[in-house]
C-alpha cells in the first residue's frame, strides 16, 4: 500500500536526511518515532507529496507520487490521503460542517451531507456541526480534524503528532478513535510522534535518528 | 460550498474591513456617477435651451451674462436697448436673419420670469398651447407648464407681477393692471416651461406708472415712458421710443457674413452681439475645471480604495496562510487559490460599484430638489447612462482585479510544507 525507496531530502543549506526503506500493507497501523529534529514531519510531508524528495520515491497505492506534477499530486492527495496535523487548522470563516463539505469538494467528490453528519456522529461531535471551529476545545478540534481526514474514505491516514497537545484522557480517546476508524475503512494508519504514551499501543514502529 | 460562497464568507468574516472597503469604493464610484449625471443633464439642458439661436443682441456688458439671461434665464440682463437702434434687425426682410424674437424682461411672478415677447418665441422652443389661446392684448399671459404646476394659476386666473426676479412682497406692482391667464403651454422640457409669456406692451405698461422711480434691480427692468399707449396692430419695431432687453436671432444660413456680423455689431453700434455656442463653450471650460477637480478627487478615492482592498487582502492572507496550505492539502490546485483571492477582490469591487451606483443616483435625486429650486431646471437621479455607467463598472472590476493580483500570487506561491510545519 505504502512503500519508500531510498528516500532522501535536503533543506537548502542543511545536511541531507536519508530515510530507511519501509513498507506498510493495507490496513496496518504504524508508528514513526523519533526526537524533535529527526525529520519526522519531513518524512510525513514527503509521504503526503507535500515535499518532493531530492532522490528516491514514495509509492502509494501503486502510484509513484514523487513523479506526479504539482497539480496532479494535489488531486491525488485530496482523493487518497487523509492528513491530521499536530495543531488543527480550519477555514475560520466556515462552520465545522462546511469545512468537511469543502474537503469533499476540493478533492473532487460529490457533496454528501449525510456522510459528514454520520462521521461526526461516530466521532461524538455531531452537536458541533454548525459551530465555528475556533469555538471548540482543543480535543474537539482534533476530533473534527480526524473527521475531515476521513471524509473522503482515504486509503491511507497520516497523523502528525495528533496527541501531543492533549491530556491523557483525550490522548487515549483520540488514539482509540483513529485506530477504530482506520480499521473500519481498512485504511493504512501511520502516526508520526514522539509521544511515549503511544509506544505500547502500536507494535509496527519505524525509528528515526 | 462553491468558491464564490467561500470568498464571500471570507470577506464577511472580517466585517469591519469589508465595511471600510465598501464605503471607500462606493464613495469613489458614487461621486463619479453623480458627476456624470449632473454633467449630462446640465449639458443637455443648456444645449436644448440654445433652441437654434445663432446670436443674441442686447445692451453692452458681459456677453456670457447676456446669453445666460436671455437664453437660460438664470442671470440678470445686461440692460436694455432702444428699439430705434435694434430696428434694423427686427424688420422683416433682413438679408441674413430668419427670425428675430424680442425679449422684454424685468418682472416676475413668484420667482418665475415674465417675458414680453412675440409669438415667434413659441416656435423657437417648439412649444404649443395645451389649453386656452396665445396672448393677444396687453396683460394677457400664457404660462409655461412648470409655472402652471408650481403656482397653481389656471385659465382665467388674475395676478399682479412683481418687480425684478426675486420673490419680494414689497416689489409687487399693486397699482398696475392685473395679468390674465389666457393659455397654458404643453411641457417641452426646456426653459420655456419656467416662463410666463406676454406681449412687450404689457411689460411697458406695468412700468408705465412708475415714471423714473428707481427700484432695486432697476438695471434688470425695462424702462418706460409716461403715458405710452400700446397699439396691438402696430409692428413692434415701430415703437421707436420704447426699449426691449434683447433679441434672439436665427440666421437664414451660416456663412462668412453671419460669422462677421457679431463683430460688426460690437464694433460699430452701441449694441452687443453674443454667440451662444461660443459663450456656452466658454462657460463649460470655466465650470469644467471645477468638475475636473471633483473627478480627480473621485479617482483618488478609487485609488485609495484599491490600496485598501490590496492591504486587507494581503493582511488577511498572511493570517490565512494555514488555511490556504490546508486547502492545497485537501486537493485544491494553486489555480484555485489564485481564483479564490481574485474573486474576493472582484466581489469587493462589484459590491462597491453597486453601492456606489445607488449612492450616486440617490445623491443626484436628493440634490435635484435643491438644483431645481436654484436654477428652475428639472433634474433627476433616475436617469441612467448605460454607456458611461457600464464603463465605470468595468473600470471598478478592473481595480478589484489589480488590487487582488499580488495577494493572489502570494496565495499561489504558498509553500504548503513549510507553512504547515510551523507551529
Amino acid at each position: 500500500m505504502l512503500s519508500t525507496n531510498a528516500l532522501s531530502f535536503a533543506y537548502p543549506g542543511q545536511p541531507e536526511l536519508n530515510f530507511a526503506d519501509f513498507e506498510c500493507r493495507q490496513g496496518e497501523h504504524w508508528l514513526v518515532l523519533g526526537q524533535s529534529g529527526s525529520g519526522k514531519t519531513t518524512l510525513l510531508h514527503l509521504l503526503a507529496g507535500m515535499l518532493t524528495p531530492t532522490s528516491g520515491s514514495v509509492i502509494l497505492a501503486g502510484t509513484n507520487i514523487s513523479r506526479l506534477s504539482g497539480k496532479a499530486v494535489d488531486k491525488f492527495r485530496g482523493g487518497h490521503i487523509g492528513i491530521i496535523f499536530q495543531r488543527s487548522h480550519f477555514i475560520k470563516s466556515l462552520s465545522v460542517e462546511e469545512n468537511l463539505l469543502l474537503a469533499q469538494q476540493l478533492a473532487g467528490f460529490p457533496i454528501d451531507r449525510s456522510k459528514v453528519s454520520g462521521l461526526l456522529e461516530r466521532l461524538n461531535i455531531v452537536h458541533k456541526l454548525k459551530s465555528r471551529p475556533d469555538r471548540l476545545s482543543v480535543g474537539e478540534q482534533q476530533r473534527v480534524a480526524i473527521a475531515r481526514s476521513l471524509v473522503n474514505t482515504p486509503k491511507i491516514i497520516l497523523a502528525d503528532e495528533p496527541t501531543s497537545a492533549l491530556d491523557d484522557l483525550n490522548c487515549e480517546y483520540v488514539t482509540q478513535l483513529l485506530e477504530q476508524q482506520a480499521m473500519e475503512m481498512n485504511a493504512t494508519l501511520l502516526i508520526v510522534t514522539h509521544d511515549g504514551r503511544l509506544r505500547n499501543r502500536i507494535s509496527n514502529q519505524i525509528h528515526l535518528n | 460550498m462553491n468558491i464564490l460562497t467561500l470568498s464571500w464568507k471570507n470577506l464577511k468574516n472580517k466585517p469591519l474591513n469589508l465595511l471600510l472597503n465598501l464605503v471607500l469604493f462606493a464613495l469613489g464610484a458614487g461621486l463619479i456617477i453623480l458627476l456624470l449625471l449632473l454633467n449630462h443633464q446640465l449639458d443637455d439642458q443648456l444645449r436644448r435651451n440654445q433652441a437654434g439661436v445663432n446670436m443674441v443682441i442686447g445692451a453692452k456688458g458681459s456677453p456670457l451674462q447676456l446669453v445666460l439671461s436671455s437664453l437660460y434665464h438664470i442671470d440678470s440682463p445686461t440692460g436694455n436697448i432702444p428699439i430705434a437702434k435694434a430696428k434694423p434687425f427686427m424688420r422683416p426682410g433682413h438679408p441674413l436673419i430668419k427670425t428675430a424674437v424680442p425679449l422684454a424682461l424685468g418682472d416676475s411672478y413668484e420667482g418665475f420670469r415674465i417675458v414680453g415677447t412675440s409669438p415667434d418665441m413659441l416656435a423657437l422652443y417648439h412649444a404649443s398651447i395645451a389649453q386656452g389661446q396665445p396672448w393677444q392684448h396687453p396683460f394677457e399671459v400664457v404660462l409655461g407648464s412648470g409655472v402652471a404646476r408650481s403656482t397653481g394659476l389656471k385659465l382665467g386666473s388674475r395676478f399682479h407681477s412683481s418687480h425684478g426676479f426675486v420673490l419680494d412682497d414689497n416689489l409687487v406692482h399693486e397699482d398696475a393692471d392685473a395679468f390674465l391667464v389666457t393659455g397654458i403651454l404643453k411641457q417641452t422640457g426646456s426653459v420655456i416651461d419656467q416662463l410666463l409669456l406676454t406681449s412687450p406692451q404689457s411689460v411697458w405698461e406695468v412700468h408705465g406708472d412708475h415714471g423714473t422711480e428707481t427700484a432695486p434691480h432697476d438695471s434688470t427692468a425695462v424702462t418706460h415712458h409716461e403715458g405710452a399707449e400700446a397699439e396691438p396692430e402696430k409692428p413692434l419695431y415701430e415703437y421707436e421710443d420704447k426699449e426691449i432687453t434683447s433679441l434672439l436671432i436665427q440666421f437664414k444660413n451660416i456663412n462668412a457674413q453671419t460669422l462677421s456680423l457679431p463683430r460688426n455689431i460690437n464694433e460699430n453700434t452701441d449694441l452687443m452681439a453674443a454667440n451662444p455656442a461660443f459663450e456656452l463653450d466658454r462657460l463649460f471650460s470655466l465650470v469644467g475645471s471645477g468638475e475636473k477637480t471633483l473627478r480627480a478627487i473621485a479617482v483618488i478615492i478609487l485609488i485609495v480604495s484599491a490600496l485598501s482592498i490590496f492591504i486587507s487582502l494581503y493582511a488577511s492572507l498572511k493570517e490565512r496562510r494555514y488555511e490556504l496550505a490546508l486547502m492545497r492539502v485537501m486537493g485544491a490546485s494553486p489555480d484555485k487559490l489564485t481564483g479564490l483571492v481574485m474573486l474576493e477582490g472582484l466581489l469587493l469591487a462589484a459590491m462597491g460599484c453597486v453601492f456606489g451606483f445607488m449612492l450616486g443616483h440617490i445623491g443626484m435625486e436628493l440634490l435635484s430638489g435643491y438644483l431645481e429650486k436654484t436654477y428652475r431646471y428639472p433634474f433627476t437621479g433616475w436617469l441612467f447612462l448605460p454607456g458611461p455607467e457600464l464603463q465605470l463598472l468595468g473600470g471598478g472590476l478592473l481595480i478589484g482585479l489589480i488590487a487582488a493580483f499580488i495577494p493572489s500570487l502570494q496565495a499561489r506561491l504558498t509553500d504548503i510544507s513549510e507553512t504547515l510545519a510551523e507551529n
